[in-house]
């Protein structure tokens, strides 16, 4: 895609005012550490023929400006609390990334383009680390090769019974069947390691929609038509009673509506069609319901991206009160 | 043999499950087999990366329109994977500090974190953010109140969206108390607790059925559609 008169302009420009924002007040976008030094004394090991040892390192803690700036003006030279260039690139990484996805609004575009090309990369090696670390290993190696395992990364690992290792040898014979599926020939062998992932899945599903959604929803929908409700004296309380009653009633009629809908083994003519019309009434409330509980969840997505990027970034609001020193110290450059 | 077999692994290992869940003796089975299907899940993330590396190193091959992303993408790709298996800039668990890749994958720090705070969740959570224009712009193209049930939906959408913001308590905080049933935050509480609730519930209930229906003709061997090449043969 190439690049357009118009989008160098506007390129520029967003640079033009970010470059102003940095050097005005307290500047923007910085990230500041605590450090922690943390060692810990390892014991001489006769088995392994190891001698006692310190292991060394430093921790750093993310900290709100303010605590660097309190830092500085009670010791200029202290070293604990530092800018973090790590941090920092991250944070202003973090901050094109969002730029970039918004940009899309307006039209495609190759900042848009360039982070969905990082996301696709990223997001396939997370899932895929992820995998390795916390499924393969404690797992797989785990009862394969337990006394490797223990001794490289995961010491508490709990010992495997022989059932395991066996399941773990055929999920490995599996797992390898599966990637026959690259090759041009032995792809049909592939349907093996499918077979059993469909089968482990019909057979999870079976139990767990059934006890979880078909009969505890069904028991929850048993409700009292008449609901007593009680004031603080202990006396029924009529109108609390009377809406509790009628949320009840409309509750257990609309299940009832909405399942007729859905059941297409009788024609819906007479008494079931009028039911099945409640059902879609009710259906489109539901409908109407989650499309708003929908778009209130991603403004509040939207809200919380915006606030990182003129809080976070920009420095220009405060509402934690991270940087009460910095917004002060604008407000009198200004 | 190219259909039988996976058909009969289907079914052992679908009963096995079943089985599991009534039968305390074969709890454990359960547990086996749902391990060994996460190991196999595992290393089919292989597989996937198999696929995005074909067809990314394809299109950089023939030299195919924007194929400097696809140069991207393996870039990003491989460096995620050398930092997130070699867990560098992790620390080792303090209670087992010989130990140096005793540490958290997870942890402060590492630079596998560094790029998940910093790219993973800035990107996907500005892509569901993006979402929220489309779908009210979608929403106010498609919505038109025709019939009944479209007034319904609107109005219920309205309501909802109203209730959950300070706009909603500000437009109707003036009605008296006796009738603050009716204010839209109230509305959209009751709406949520009695209409939502029937509606979804027997959505629910539909899906359940539905899924355990599916299940059980897999593990008959009546559906096996699932391997493909022409429905139930």
């Amino acid at each position: 895609m190439k690049l357009s008169r118009g989008w160098i302009v506007v390129s520029l420009v967003v640079a033009a005012l970010i470059g102003v924002r940095a050097f005005t007040g307290g500047g923007m976008g910085r990230v500041y550490v605590k450090s922690e030094a943390v060692s810990i004394d390892v014991p001489a090991d006769a088995a392994k023929g190891t001698a006692a040892t310190k292991v060394e390192w430093t921790a750093w803690a993310q900290v709100p400006p303010r605590v660097y700036k309190a830092a500085e003006a009670t010791n200029p030279a202290q070293t604990e609390v530092v800018f973090s260039w790590g941090r920092t690139i991250g944070l202003w990484i973090a901050a094109f990334f969002t730029l970039a996805i918004f940009s899309f609004l307006y039209r495609d575009n190759p900042a848009y383009r360039f982070t969905e090309a990082v996301i696709v990369g990223v997001s396939a090696a997370y899932a895929m680390v992820l995998g390795f670390w916390e499924t393969v290993v404690p797992k797989l190696l785990g009862a394969l090769t337990p006394d490797f395992v223990k001794g490289w990364v995961l010491p508490s690992l709990s010992d495997q019974g022989p059932a395991q290792v066996v399941a773990m040898c055929f999920a490995l014979v599996l797992g390898v069947l599966l990637l026959m599926r690259l090759s041009p020939k032995g792809g049909w062998i592939s349907m093996w390691p499918l077979a059993f992932i469909i089968g482990v899945t019909a057979g999870l599903k079976i139990v767990s929609h059934v006890e979880s959604d078909l009969i505890a929803q069904s028991v929850a929908t048993f409700k009292p038509l008449v609901a007593f409700k009680t004031d603080a004296t202990g006396a029924v309380a009529a109108w609390p009673t009377v809406w509790a009653s009628l949320a009840n009633i409309l509750v257990v009629a609309g299940v009832l509506c909405c399942l007729t809908y859905f059941f297409f083994s009788v024609e819906h003519k007479g008494l079931v069609g009028k039911g099945a019309r409640v059902g879609i009434w009710y259906l489109m409330i539901t409908f109407g319901a989650a499309f708003g509980f929908t778009v209130m969840g991603r403004v509040a997505l939207l809200a919380a991206r915006v606030e990182f990027l003129f809080d976070d970034w920009l420095w220009l609001i405060d509402p934690a009160g991270k940087r009460v020193v910095e917004t002060m110290s604008m407000l009198t450059a200004w | 043999m190219k259909r039988l077999v996976p058909m009969w692994i289907a079914i052992i290992a679908g009963f096995a499950m079943l089985f599991s869940a009534f039968f305390p003796a074969t709890e454990s089975l359960g547990e086996i087999f749902g391990d060994a299907f996460n190991v196999i899940a595992a290393i089919a993330f292989v597989l996937g990366a198999g696929s995005l590396a074909k067809v990314n190193l394809e299109k950089i091959s023939r030299k195919d329109q924007g194929w400097g992303y696809a140069v991207i993408t393996l870039i990003c790709f491989v460096a995620t994977l050398v930092v997130g298996l070699g867990k560098i800039g992790a620390h080792p668990n303090p209670n087992f500090a010989a130990l140096p890749w005793s540490g958290e994958i997870q942890q402060e720090g590492a630079v596998f974190q560094w790029i998940y705070e910093f790219a993973l969740v800035p990107i996907t959570s500005t892509m569901f953010a993006l979402l929220a224009f489309f779908v009210a712009s979608a929403a106010f193209r498609a919505f038109r109140a025709k019939n009944v049930e479209a007034i319904l939906l609107l109005v219920t959408a309205f309501i909802v969206l109203l209730g959950r913001t300070f706009a909603g308590v500000v437009l109707t905080g003036w009605l008296p108390d006796w009738a603050s049933g009716l204010r839209l935050e109230n509305l959209s509480v009751y709406i949520m607790q009695v209409f939502n609730t029937a509606g979804n519930r027997a959505i629910i209930i539909g899906i359940a059925l539905g899924v355990a229906a599916t299940s059980l003709r897999i593990l008959l061997g009546v559906d096996r559609s699932w391997m493909g090449g022409g429905g139930d043969k």
